[in-house]
């Protein structure tokens, strides 16, 4: 055992020296990009996807000269969606030289958003994260640009209407929720609404984890008796619902589920596409594989003589990734295109991202106008249906009740 | 200390308890204080100070664990839920009524404190996994009351951004400012908890682990000891969530949910019960752990596979890498970190004549 001792000290200081050798010197031209993951947390359907379409968007941009002359190099960091390790993550991008960061998760990105303004590097918090944040003047260096929570709440009422026969007076709508603060969020403004179409509210909270809801749903079909329901669900949460629903009889056409509870891996956990027929799901970035960025990727990997990888199949999720490292991209070509000797910093890309304008990526990407007061670029999002075993597009980009956002933004500003 | 102690012989009590057990530890003491205080901050880059300040706020909360698992033997899952009311406390003081940050510190101490002591009467009366349950359950309310009451949360987000603390003129933000902010109260805790356990307090709790029919017998008032033990242990725990707080800029409710709590519990088994020194092992041993192991395979995984399949697989080898290398430990030395490194100082202690 002694000895035993002894070989782990030296063992240590061994990795310790290892450790003191690494120090990647990056390149002259190399532009980096850091990007927290969640490939093995509670999300990890989520990221175990999203992430490898961000890389193959980069390296698709590689293959083709870089961005104004200069490659990238984006920097992938797990954190398992914990904080101290997004802390970490954070530093460790900055270290490289990071211009611009794609946050990952909600409470990591509250947590580096003091420090983001600070040292003045853009971080984006797609589809989740605070909405207040579309705010540019409060949050000067935090870009959602995409649909936040409330946006998606206004979205998926404005959907409701129209399927409702365009008067929602008197109908019942229902929202599941799950009961954390991200769940909570679009609350405030679906309460406004209520009062504004005159409809009848009434919530319904899923504890964490979410695979417990049986009650609230048999609430929801037989007591309640919705007319509709938004459904607003994380992780393994969403597919049980669509299950329950199938269980107590209520029409999955009557249930219009927010971004995070919209993918393919979502439908094949409920059981597959055939079970989940007729369900409505909201979508931040373009639904399927016929894009032409796809093809382009696809025709990358044929060069190589690889296969396609098999995360493109899961095409809700990849496209998110291709959105998210697309919108960096763009943000960063603005800055160059501002700043000719290409010595680009944060505070450039920030002024970058601002300037994004009709970046649509044939369609992937909504035509979104990101503006220095507005982070969120429109808050756009698109309804597809589970249909005939497939996602099928119902609604093109569109945005509701901008009003009432603006509204939430300037009171959550004022506070 | 890592001093030979060959040949020194305790003639009184005093020398016994001393914390300093012979003249040149206090020079040992002194040059640790230097490369913390000095070399550390002034040589390394920004991102391992990051690191280190981690670290610090994991030492001060398992600290404070174990002074309730380690040393009085209470088991409690709700270290993470302590943390969270600390951090609330102060963040609504400093948003509020714009108090400095060391009243909020203390208040959220405090604070930490009392709804510690309330949560840790159960122990009165059950032990062991019972109480481990009632304090899970502690957690839970905790959780579920803040997450909730919008009055202690600041609205539904349950996120109250705090401003920097400051110093005079001088506004702590960038991680250097933060690792002396943070180093300073990681030196209190220390000293603070070397004290404690050496101490009538220490003893009492030490007795209560050891067998607290017992302890009662001696006239140990064990109503009033189990108490001050949460009490003191969630002192520590509300002080790290401010401290935690302070270093995020944020206090957000989802950094105190209850996989929180079992990793300061990991941390104190893994770094040894019952021991200071185990807790500030334990604390780095799982914070660093995960950040050594993937930084070596940054380094070492692009020689063997494509870059795609690395990206994949070093988050998940990872994991498992974590969980191997805690099981490995445990059964190479059950009793933790600390136990190995006093066997090490004991082999060298006699070194070069081993028997």
């Amino acid at each position: 055992m002694r000895h035993f001792g002894i070989g782990l000290l030296a063992a240590l200081v061994a990795v310790m020296g290892a450790l003191g050798a690494l120090s990647p010197a990056a390149a002259q031209q190399e532009i980096v990009i850091g990007l927290q993951c969640d490939r093995t947390g509670p999300t990890q359907i989520v990221g175990t996807v999203l992430c490898p379409g961000f890389h193959d968007y980069i390296a698709l941009v590689n293959s083709k000269g870089g961005v104004e002359g200069h490659k990238l190099r984006a920097l992938e960091i797990d954190h398992e969606y914990k904080v101290p390790p997004a802390v970490e993550s954070y530093e460790r991008h900055k270290k490289e030289g990071a211009v611009t960061m794609a946050i990952y998760g909600t409470p990591q990105i509250y947590a580096l958003a003091a420090k983001l303004t600070e040292d003045k590097i853009p971080g984006t918090s797609p589809g989740f994260g605070s909405a207040a944040a579309a705010d540019g003047i409060r949050y000067p260096y935090i870009f959602p640009i995409a649909a936040t929570y409330w946006s998606q709440g206004t979205a998926a009422v404005d959907f409701v209407k129209k399927q409702l026969g365009g008067s929602l007076k008197g109908k019942k709508i229902a929202f599941i929720f799950y009961d954390n603060p991200a769940g909570r969020e679009p609350i405030e403004v679906l309460e406004d609404l209520a009062v504004i179409e005159g409809f009848q509210f009434k919530m319904f909270a899923v504890p964490p984890p979410g695979v417990e809801m049986g009650a609230q749903i048999l609430d929801i079909a037989q007591r309640f008796r919705a007319d509709f329901v938004i459904g607003h669900l994380f992780g393994g949460a969403p597919a049980v619902s669509i299950k329950e629903f199938k269980r107590v009889g209520y029409p999955l056409k009557k249930v219009v589920s927010f971004v995070w509870g919209s993918a393919e891996a979502n439908i094949d956990a409920a059981g597959g596409f055939a079970v989940a027929e007729g369900y409505y799901t909201m979508q931040f970035a373009g639904v399927g594989s016929d894009y032409p960025v796809l093809n382009e990727i696809r025709e990358m990997y044929k060069k190589e003589g690889k296969p396609a990888p098999k995360e493109m199949a899961s095409t809700v999720y990849y496209n998110r990734g291709v959105l998210i490292a697309a919108l960096h991209v763009e943000a960063i070509r603005n800055a160059l295109k501002a700043k000719k000797d290409g010595k680009i910093t944060g505070a450039d890309v920030k002024a970058g991202f601002e300037k994004i304008s009709n970046f649509t990526l044939g369609g992937l990407v909504p035509p979104l106008k990101v503006t220095p007061t507005d982070h969120e670029g429109g808050g756009l999002v698109q309804i597809w249906q589970v249909k005939g075993g497939k996602f099928e597009k119902v609604t093109d980009w569109y945005s509701a009740y901008t009003d009432v956002v603006a509204k939430h933004i300037k009171q959550a500003a004022s506070k | 200390m890592i001093h030979r102690e060959c040949g020194v012989l305790k003639t009184t009590y005093e020398a016994d308890m001393g914390l300093y057990p012979l003249p040149i530890a206090k020079w040992t003491v002194g040059i640790i204080a230097g490369l913390f205080f000095a070399v550390i901050p002034l040589t390394l880059h920004e991102y391992y100070l990051s690191i280190a300040n981690l670290v610090w706020i994991a030492v001060i909360g398992a600290l404070g664990l174990n002074i309730l698992v380690g040393y009085t033997g209470q088991v409690s899952i709700g270290h993470g839920a302590f943390m969270s009311v600390g951090a609330y406390t102060a963040a609504n003081l400093a948003t509020r009524l714009d108090s400095p940050w060391p009243v909020n510190l203390l208040a959220g101490g405090l604070m930490a404190a009392a709804v510690g002591a309330v949560v840790g009467i159960p122990s009165l009366r059950i032990k062991g996994l019972y109480l481990a349950i009632a304090t899970l359950a502690g957690q839970l309310i905790i959780e579920w009351t803040i997450n909730h009451v919008t009055f202690i949360s600041g609205g539904v987000q349950a996120s109250i951004e705090v401003p920097r603390p400051r110093l005079g003129s001088m506004v702590l933000s960038s991680q250097r400012d933060m690792y002396y902010f943070l180093l300073v109260f990681v030196v209190l805790a220390i000293v603070g908890t070397m004290n404690l356990v050496r101490s009538r307090v220490g003893r009492a709790f030490i007795a209560i682990r050891d067998q607290d029919i017992a302890a009662e017998i001696i006239g140990i008032d064990i109503f009033r000891y189990k108490l001050l033990a949460f009490a003191i242990s969630s002192f520590y725990a509300g002080m790290t969530g401010v401290l935690y707080t302070y270093f995020l800029g944020i206090a957000n409710y989802e950094q105190f949910q209850i996989g929180v709590s079992i990793d300061y519990l990991a941390m104190i088994i893994i770094g040894g019960l019952g021991s200071v020194l185990g807790s500030i092992f334990g604390a780095i041993f799982v914070t660093l752990l995960p950040i050594v192991i993937r930084l070596s395979m940054e380094a070492f995984g692009g020689m063997f596979l494509p870059q795609q399949v690395v990206l994949n697989l070093i988050p998940n080898l990872r994991l498992m890498m974590f969980g191997a290398l805690i099981v490995f430990f445990l059964i190479v030395e059950p009793d933790g970190l600390n136990r190995l490194w006093r066997n090490i100082r004991s082999y060298f202690r006699i070194w070069p004549f081993a028997y």
